[in-house]
């Protein structure tokens, strides 16, 4: 009897041990399977030139992790799919990637708009949804403990160029602005914000009006701004056309305001540029987080093959390469500290407090999942190249450049 | 209120609202002559933008001059579109079909848009698309300002052609009653593609006003094709005339409104009123009440 139980006794502890052996090995019938990320990119539609941006930001990201050894030692696989910058698709696709194509992980799409939805698909799964362009306050509104937003928190957005805009002589202040946004749960947070800051600063509002976002005749809003001869326009935009829109009307009505920002257009690098010219990109500002020009180490890397395979120069780079590359990096980061793809233990690890890197700086969240370590800058367009796009404010960091202020005439 | 913001939305819409209707006009004929719901046409504004966005960026040639090379080319792929899928829907369900058919044509025209040019957006640019004329305390922009000239010659040269030609006549002809038109001699079918190659091609003058006061990219044309659906319902499925006064209606509805009240509405109010006036007249402003004979 008691040889048996000897028996019995030493088989378990085998099969413990082989227990353990595979488990080391990493879940072995997957151990050299790549790792498959779920992403619902806006390849067309609205936001296409954004999804595109996106997907080559992603796709740079996954081609450098493998090419240096993958992600606990497994190959990095990217499943995406087109939304076509549609809420409903976004909430399709999120399901079926998860429940059909089993990806085991999953990265955000573009915009705050079908974040929300998106988030909510990745929540209703356990899934932890790490994304780099959902960060206005609707996105945190559902108080989902999976959503996490590496780039700089929208509401305070324009807070540099408002404190630039207070810090001016009195005699250089402007003295009256307009602000015209889309209705966009990405805009209007940051235009409201900036609107009632500067109004405590004594910036009398001239021009507050909120226009459809798939409006495709900006001419007659323009106009009124234009007429309201405002000093500074701020501008709540979410693409290209609009802004390229105000600036032609502005131009064509002469009205050039010593300042024009817009809370995002101006962000696009080349596309930006081919748009509105290059002459009228002169003065021209945007909030963000992250240039082609930023000083950081990662980043600049990454510019640089970004432009390897690509082409271009740093400042045409768009922002939401940048943005996607973040992504990776920090759900790599979180997978390598676990050494595990469990997205409850990810979720956990990015609560916990953890200061990461990414390309656009350090990355810590709080507890609604906002990067609270993200710096906000105030990029602006100098000269009529097209190609210098600088970083101006906040002008207390060393890598800011002087503001140019008034901005020069459109076209000169 | 305040009178110079009314003003200035009145001649916006007048201005912006003819260059609409020469968008809009080529929908409206397809489907006047050829009973065809032209999805694509939105998308053939924004391809007409790119030819211009080729002629002027890598051959240096000038925007409108550059309207007399596109609108024979997309004259031309009107009637290969033609040729390829409208004539081969059967009769019975054939408006119905062409939906679905041009829709097709437009995920292909944009697919094929995206992969030569990217999805970045771009503009046309040229001396009068940022300069303007000041007349009577306005600046008014040129760009618009030729481009309501062009649209009301092309208008113009249209109707001319629709009620002094024979092949007008023809047109007239397959429009009221294609059994007739066949019984008198009338080659329905040639008339037919000949109708949907001159309404695409009419959406190069249009194209090129779009991409010169719009920044662009393939997708584009999903957010016009509701505003001209809009337009042609309104002015009456099939009317050039119809098409213009809906088209400028619209626009000045919609710039006053956005002007003296809120950009929010303007959209609203216009579609608020063109319920009325559809409950009113369901033909819309211009069309008429008859049932075609097939």
């Amino acid at each position: 009897m008691k040889g048996h139980l000897g028996r019995l006794a030493a088989a378990g502890a085998m099969m413990s041990l082989m227990g353990v052996v595979l488990a080391a090995c990493g879940n072995s019938p997957n151990a050299n399977k790549p790792i498959t990320i779920g992403i619902s990119l806006s390849l067309s539609g609205d936001f296409s030139a954004d999804g595109q941006a996106y997907q080559r930001g992603y796709e740079l990201w996954a081609s450098y992790v493998n090419s240096h050894g993958g992600i606990l030692g497994r190959q990095v696989k990217l499943d995406i799919v087109s939304d076509a910058s549609s809420p409903t698709q976004v909430d399709t696709n999120y399901t079926k990637l998860i429940t059909l194509n089993k990806v085991n992980l999953v990265f955000g799409p573009f915009s705050t708009l079908l974040t929300v939805p998106a988030s909510k698909v990745a929540h209703r799964y356990g899934y932890a949804f790490v994304e780099g362009a959902g960060g206005a306050p609707a996105a945190f509104a559902n108080g989902l403990n999976n959503i996490f937003d590496v780039s700089l928190p929208v509401a305070d957005y324009m807070v540099p160029f408002v404190n630039y805009i207070k810090s001016l002589p009195a005699s250089e202040r402007p003295t009256t602005a307009a602000y015209p946004t889309s209705n966009d749960p990405f805009t209007e947070p940051v235009i409201k914000k900036a609107q009632s800051l500067l109004q405590a600063a004594g910036v009398k509002t001239v021009y507050s009006q909120v226009f459809p976002a798939e409006d495709t005749d900006y001419a007659p809003i323009a106009q009124n701004v234009a007429a309201t001869h405002a000093d500074i326009v701020v501008l709540g935009s979410v693409d290209v056309p609009t802004v390229s829109a105000f600036m032609q009307a502005f131009e064509q009505d002469h009205y050039n305001p010593k300042a024009f920002i817009a809370a995002a257009g101006p962000d696009q690098g080349s596309a930006f540029v081919s748009a509105v010219g290059a002459a009228n990109t002169d003065g021209a500002m945007v909030p963000g987080g992250w240039s082609g020009n930023y000083a950081n180490a990662q980043s600049k890397a990454m510019v640089k093959r970004y432009i390897a395979k690509y082409g271009g120069t740093p400042a045409g780079v768009n922002a939401d390469v940048a943005e996607a590359y973040s992504v990776g990096q920090v759900v790599e980061q979180a997978v390598e500290h676990n050494k595990s793809l469990s997205n409850a233990e990810i979720i956990k690890y990015l609560h916990s407090g953890v200061t990461m890197n990414s390309v656009q700086g350090q990355v810590q969240f709080n507890s609604k999942g906002e990067n609270g370590k993200a710096v906000g800058f105030i990029f602006q367009w100098q000269g009529t190249s097209g190609t210098t796009f600088n970083q101006v404010l906040p002008s207390s960091d060393p890598n800011s450049v002087k503001t140019v202020y008034p901005k020069p005439d459109w076209g000169s | 209120m305040n009178l110079t913001s009314l003003y200035q939305g009145l001649i916006d819409g007048v201005l912006t609202g003819a260059v609409y209707a020469l968008m809009a006009a080529g929908l409206t004929l397809i489907f006047g002559v050829m009973d065809i719901i032209n999805i694509a046409q939105g998308v053939f504004v924004v391809l007409a933008a790119y030819l211009s966005y080729v002629l002027a960026v890598h051959f240096g040639v000038d925007l409108f001059i550059g309207i007399l090379i596109t609108m024979p080319t997309l004259f031309l792929l009107g009637i290969a579109v033609d040729w390829a899928f409208i004539r081969r829907l059967p009769a019975r369900d054939r408006t119905t079909m062409s939906i679905l058919v041009t829709y097709a044509v437009a995920i292909v025209v944009e697919g094929v848009l995206s992969v030569i040019f990217g999805v970045n957006y771009v503009q046309l640019h040229g001396w009068y698309v940022i300069r303007s004329i000041y007349v009577l305390g306005f600046y008014l922009p040129y760009i618009y300002v030729f481009g309501f000239g062009m649209a009301v010659f092309l208008m113009g040269a249209i109707y001319l052609m629709l009620y002094r030609t024979r092949f007008g006549r023809s047109i007239r002809a397959s429009l009221q009653n294609r059994p007739a038109a066949r019984l008198v001699g009338i080659n329905v079918d040639r008339v037919a593609t000949l109708t949907f190659g001159i309404g695409v091609a009419v959406t190069a003058a249009g194209g090129m006003v779009f991409g010169a006061t719009t920044a662009f990219n393939p997708n584009s044309g999903y957010d016009l094709i509701s505003r001209l659906l809009a337009i042609v319902i309104l002015g009456g499925l099939g009317s050039m005339a119809g098409a213009m006064a809906a088209a400028i209606s619209m626009l000045v509805v919609e710039d006053v409104v956005a002007s003296v009240w809120s950009p929010l509405w303007s959209e609203v109010v216009f579609f608020a009123a063109l319920v009325v006036v559809l409950t009113l007249r369901p033909q819309g402003l211009f069309g008429r009440s008859f049932s075609r004979a097939q």
